[in-house]
């Protein structure tokens, strides 16, 4: 050793591995605007598509007229579902396992549906031709609100399944019936509530709204005739699944479709599904023989493809008088809009809702979730979470305080009280989930130091006191909530999409002078995979992470992947590429021993070297070994140095996290603002601080916009209001809080590095953070439950009905 | 409809061309200039991914017909980095900061901070706040892309950095 | 979203372009910064078939001083208002409302003149020239004409320009130096439309309100001038229950819509309370 010799310390700063706040990768292009996003591709003679749309929620038909259209120079074609049926593709199938409509045949059963699809030569003359279409309608009652769905006299909207009456999840109760799924033990249940010395009974409703990432939709299908191969490019996060689709829908073999996701401008679920833009691009493309685009606008974005929640939970919690919850009953009603197009697991048509016992130990629980049609569009998505955690997660939260309430108890404390134990790990639900790793106490106990929770109370008090005496028109909210994610679907015993296990993989390949180029089943949207999965190889096969290229994508050359949502990508794909690292290791502690002349028992791994044991002058850095991998192996070893992993989890991984929110609210304008918000997140290990707390600040905005006022309605008469960004409420940096983020690290022990995943945990567990605070303000007062969203005017008039205006 | 003649200056290069009136100027840069940096995502001039200079104002490329930019100065993020490939203060500050996540809001975010930070060289976080408020992001959060702004001001300004504690 | 095509046209002088106006009658309209007219030509709600830029005819911009007025030439975009040291001084409200318009970007182009031209009864600066007294300089073929801004709004979208007139210019009297103003702007997020807001200056002497003015943004088809509001307050001394009336009065003019800002009831109270808010704010400011 001499000074010049590089420390253990020095060797692994080198590598940017785990742990490491490595700038990202990404950005390098990003910043310089020449990322590479679906409307920036420009083919030879590519055409360009848009849609006519049901200008009416609930309509018959009568004829379409598409020769004026047809007629105005450029236009290339008009797409009807006559088109479309003799292909069977005016209805395509859902991952929910109904089909949807891609354009409408005999009625619409949504404002804005697709009825034709307009090809031009440029998207000037296709907007102007779409106006061009003439349609007929007769108008057909509604059916909006999903409680009156189910009616007798209800308008029966799916005329295409009316006769159908066993659905894809068991048997139907009436035509606008989609599915009934119960979990848990509903005798048991029962009796435990029909004897609690507590009870509660809430509806709490998760309003409906939108993904709405700032790109939209959108696609190029190109076809080439003389090959017979399909090339599509689109804003796909499970790009594989697509190509599946794809070839199924088509005809065309697998392997002659090329799907590519290019650069994703965000996704949080609005790009998972198949919809009625792709199919007609390739439709379109396949008929004209020259590339088609499609590309949404905002007001089709937000009032078309793909909403969330819309979920109607009436939630009830049993308890003793010292507050030991007992037993939760919920019964769920699922507004799925005109077609059940969830993007769930096959198997689970509520996603996983019954992970709403959340972060407590209760022994009994029973889960109830009728889904149901109404002229609304479809979705159902996972935003910005795992499948429906979400709404669970929020209903419990919501549960808790109220129970807390009615116990005359601090939340926190009742918390405490029913927190699964970290003792009781891996610990296994009342709803049948098995939690691998947690330490719920200890985190919470962290953020209320951080917070000062005794004293906001006191100022809390102090508030309350001052307001009942007239000194003040502001009230003080203080929100908490505690989630438990479940993440990284999924065990492939129980989790597959459209048959295919959930499963997901990696290639990693070492060039022979030490470079790295990996590639993955799954779809980055910003998250940074080019970045952290590169930090995971690098620490398992000690060469610097600049010197890995990640690649994602491109179906022809990334291994079988099941994409990006439900933070999956770090539990399973994570996995995948540590696995296959593990096995090039394997690989390369031969080589090394064959080079070193000795055992391979005796060399050992150190940062990035295999080392004689206990002689650490004698080594071979994993740069050299790589170099012999292609001219000097073992007798008998086949050459090269790579390896593919698929990676089929043994089990979810549950991130979890303490959530504080300090927010005042002036009465007399409803307008609500958040002075603080503290955020401490346990996602296992942590991979990369830096995007960690940026997936954690946006995950939080997210969740200020939805819990704030970030919602989709429908009139009475079926239209949908405010398909904008004017009305739909996505804060600027102005109204947006400061985010202050903490962690604890509980490592999961089925994952092989122990990470968990991060990104939609603040969405998750903000949601019921500042709805808890909204309607902590309100306690005092014996508001009863405040319904998100907590628009001003809708605090106003909470304030108004408390006699707060007199 | 007639076409019309229009001329600009976009990133220094003299782009002529004859077009609808209609033409709107995101357009005309994405697909006759061939600069696909700025992008669309609202429609409606609320989120700002389309913003570039006009006549050193930042503006919103969605809401402007490239015929009302006839004869005028554009700058788009194309334009940002130096001649020998050298990134801009901003550029640099939004990778340093993590002041992105899908880069999708990003280019229209640094125009619009470029654009600030010539009118207020040394902004505070209020005011970075308000003068990126017509610009929407849906990943970050925005914390980031405050951190980003300062960071690059004071690099262009000639002083170390210093983070605010969080 | 893309726009119908049109013919562009782009006159060099006001006599030019009001007789390209007379020439191409209704289907014809005149563009300014173009930040109302283009979405809503984008969502294809309007379809002009000529544009009539205005950006290249001269003498339509710049803030200048009269003898006891300022006069501010309609194509003067929010972004020169906002930063006019001559408006700071005299007519600070206008700085004050300017800011709370759209957001950045917006303010560069968007103008003064399209702002209180066009008839929307969201646009902020209508109810401040109507709380100002403000008058609209109009010329067409048959020549100029001024119109009071409390009698220019007729109904949403609806004013007293004629077809074939263009605004040139917004002389505004010139309040007494120690007024106090302010604009308050209840809204949901920046670039937002009011839920409502109001416009007020007022001046005190000796501890009394001496003259005041109200105007009112987004809760009625037109903005409105709340003459009996601001009446309440002269003569007092702006305490709590003067405050009260003068908000009382300006909301039983109201007659919001209903829409994703709240409910209709929602918006006639904060009208009023804004009227609270921004008077309690022109008090605080007001030399006595």
């Amino acid at each position: 050793m001499n000074d010049m010799t590089p420390t253990q310390a020095e060797r692994t700063g080198k590598l940017e591995g785990l742990g490491c706040r490595r700038k990202r990768t990404e950005d390098i292009r990003f910043t310089q605007g020449r990322g590479n996003y679906v409307d920036d591709l420009k083919l030879p003679g590519m055409l360009f598509g848009d849609f006519v749309r049901s200008s009416h929620p609930h309509a018959r038909i009568k004829s379409i007229d598409t020769s004026k259209a047809l007629a105005l120079p450029g236009v290339k074609a008009v797409l009807t579902a006559a088109d479309l049926k003799p292909l069977k593709l005016h209805y395509m199938p859902t991952l929910a396992g109904d089909v949807a409509a891609v354009l409408a045949d005999d009625k619409v059963l949504f404002q804005n549906q697709e009825i034709a699809f307009v090809v031009a030569e440029d998207r000037y003359i296709a907007a102007d031709a779409t106006e061009l279409v003439e349609v007929e309608y007769e108008a057909l009652p509604v059916v909006v609100d999903p409680f009156q769905a189910m009616a007798p006299d209800a308008p029966v909207l799916r005329e295409d399944i009316k006769d159908k009456m066993d659905g894809a999840h068991g048997p139907r109760k009436h035509p606008n019936h989609i599915f009934n799924w119960q979990v848990g033990d509903k005798q048991g249940t029962d009796a435990v509530f029909d004897t609690a010395e507590v009870t509660t009974k809430d509806l709490f409703v998760y309003h409906r709204t939108h993904p709405s990432p700032l790109e939209t939709c959108q696609c190029v299908a190109s076809m080439d005739k003389i090959k017979g191969e399909l090339t599509v490019w689109g804003t796909f996060q499970a790009p594989h699944v697509i190509r599946t689709v794809v070839s199924i829908l088509s005809g065309i073999a697998e392997h002659k479709v090329h799907v590519i996701a290019p650069d994703i401008g965000g996704g949080f679920g609005n790009k998972v599904g198949v919809y009625p833009g792709y199919v007609c691009a390739i439709v379109a493309s396949i008929v004209l023989g020259v590339p088609v685009k499609w590309v949404e606008d905002r007001m089709e974005n937000l009032s078309t493809t793909s909403f969330a929640r819309d979920y109607h939970m009436t939630t009830e919690l049993a308890a003793t008088k010292d507050g030991k919850i007992l037993a939760m009953r919920i019964h769920v009603l699922a507004d799925h809009g005109a077609f059940d197009a969830c993007a769930d697991p096959s198997r689970w048509p509520a996603g996983f809702m019954n992970i709403c016992t959340g972060s407590y130990d209760i022994p009994v629980a029973h889960l109830e979730v009728d889904g149901v049609y109404t002229n609304k569009a479809s979705g159902g998505v996972a935003y910005r979470c795992s499948f429906r955690v979400t709404e669970a997660v929020y209903s419990i939260e919501r549960a808790i305080e109220v129970l807390a309430h009615k116990l005359g108890m601090d939340s926190v404390d009742l918390r405490m009280k029913n927190f699964i134990k970290a003792e009781q790990f891996p610990y296994h639900s009342a709803l049948g989930w098995e939690y691998d790793s947690g330490n719920y106490h200890v985190a919470m106990q962290k953020a209320m130091d951080a917070v000062g929770y005794p004293a906001l109370r006191a100022e809390q008090k102090t508030r309350q006191e001052a307001f009942r005496r007239g000194e003040t028109r502001q009230l003080l909210g203080i929100g908490v909530s505690f989630f438990t994610e479940i993440v990284g679907a999924g065990p492939s015993r129980n989790c597959d999409i459209l048959g295919v296990g959930m499963f997901d993989s990696a290639e990693i390949r070492i060039h022979p002078t030490g470079s790295i180029v990996a590639r993955m089943g799954t779809k980055s949207q910003g998250q940074g995979h080019e970045t952290t999965y590169a930090q995971i190889i690098a620490t398992e096969l000690g060469i610097p992470a600049d010197d890995i290229t990640v690649e994602e994508g491109n179906t022809d050359t990334a291994p079988y992947g099941l994409g990006t949502y439900g933070s999956r990508s770090t539990p399973v794909a994570g996995a995948a590429t540590a696995m296959a690292a593990r096995k090039i290791r394997a690989k390369a502690q031969m080589i090394a021993a064959h080079l070193l002349e000795v055992s391979e028992y005796d060399v050992e791994w150190d940062i990035d070297r295999f080392k004689v044991k206990g002689l650490p002058e004698k080594f071979k850095t994993m740069k050299e070994i790589a170099w012999a991998a292609y001219n000097n192996l073992p007798p008998g070893m086949e050459p090269g140095l790579e390896a593919v992993n698929y990676y089929d989890p043994p089990n979810m991984t549950y991130p979890f996290g303490a959530y504080f929110c300090v927010m005042d609210i002036d009465v007399d304008t409803g307008v609500a603002k958040t002075r603080r918000f503290y955020a401490l997140d346990d996602c296992g290990t942590r991979i990369n601080p830096m995007i960690i707390e940026g997936q954690v600040h946006g995950g939080l905005t997210e969740a200020f916009a939805v819990a704030m006022g970030q919602e989709i309605t429908y009139d009475a008469q079926g239209n949908v209001m405010g398909a904008s960004f004017m009305d739909f409420f996505l804060p600027t940096a102005v109204e947006t809080p400061k985010w202050e983020t903490d962690f604890t690290v509980t490592p999961s022990p089925h994952h092989p590095i122990g990470a968990k995943g991060v990104g939609e945990s603040p969405h998750v567990g903000g949601v019921p953070c500042f709805s808890n605070a909204v309607n902590d303000a309100f306690a005092f007062l014996e508001a009863g439950h405040i319904p998100m969203p907590h628009h001003a005017w809708r605090l106003w008039k909470v304030a108004d009905g408390l006699g707060l205006h007199a | 409809m007639s076409r019309v003649p229009v001329k600009m200056t976009i990133n220094g290069r003299a782009v002529e061309a004859l077009i609808e009136p209609r033409t709107l100027l995101i357009h005309f840069l994405r697909e006759q200039a061939g600069l696909t940096g700025a992008h669309i995502g609202c429609d409606t001039s609320h989120c700002g991914a389309c913003t570039v200079d006009l006549n050193a104002m930042s503006v919103k490329s969605c809401t402007v017909f490239a015929i009302q930019a006839n004869g005028a100065e554009i700058v788009t993020i194309e334009g940002m980095a130096a001649a020998d490939g050298t990134l801009h203060a901003l550029q640099d500050g939004f990778r340093q900061m993590h002041g992105l996540q899908c880069g999708y809001c990003t280019p229209g975010m640094i125009m619009r901070a470029h654009s600030l930070l010539k009118e207020n060289p040394n902004p505070s976080e209020d005011e970075i706040r308000i003068g990126i408020s017509g610009n929407l992001c849906r990943c970050t959060g925005y914390q980031n892309i405050v951190k980003s702004i300062q960071y690059a001001a004071a690099k262009i300004n000639g002083v170390p950095y210093q983070e605010a504690a969080e | 979203m893309i726009p119908s095509g049109f013919e562009y046209h782009r006159p060099n002088s006001v006599q030019e372009a009001v007789a390209l106006l007379a020439q191409l009658g209704e289907e014809a309209r005149p563009l300014a910064g173009g930040h109302s007219l283009i979405p809503v030509m984008k969502t294809r709600l309007s379809a002009p078939e000529h544009l009539i830029d205005l950006a290249g005819v001269s003498g339509l911009k710049g803030i200048r001083q009269e003898p006891g007025h300022i006069v501010i030439g309609a194509m003067t975009t929010q972004y020169e208002i906002s930063g006019s040291p001559l408006l700071a001084e005299t007519l600070p409200i206008l700085r004050e409302t300017s800011l709370q318009i759209g957001d950045p970007q917006i303010r560069y182009l968007g103008t003064l003149g399209g702002n209180v031209a066009n008839g929307d009864p969201g646009n902020d600066m209508p109810a401040v020239m109507m709380c100002l007294d403000a008058e609209y300089q109009l010329v067409g073929q048959s020549g100029q004409r001024g119109v009071r801004a409390r009698d220019f709004y007729l109904g949403a979208y609806d004013t007293a320009r004629q077809n074939g007139e263009i605004l040139t210019e917004i002389r505004i009297p010139v309040p007494p130096r120690g007024h106090g103003y302010a604009y308050e702007k209840l809204k949901r997020k920046v670039g937002d439309y009011a839920v409502a807001a109001a416009a007020v200056i007022l001046t005190m002497t000796n501890g009394k309100c001496t003259m005041a003015s109200i105007g009112l943004t987004n809760v009625a088809d037109t903005p409105l001038w709340a003459e009996a509001a601001a009446q309440a307050l002269i003569g007092t001394g702006l305490d709590h229950a003067a405050i009260a009336n003068a908000a009382a009065a300006a909301e039983t003019i109201t007659d919001p819509a209903a829409d994703g800002r709240g409910p209709a009831e929602y918006r006639t109270k904060m009208a009023g309370m804004m009227v609270r808010r921004a008077i309690a704010r022109a008090k605080s400011r007001a030399q006595n």
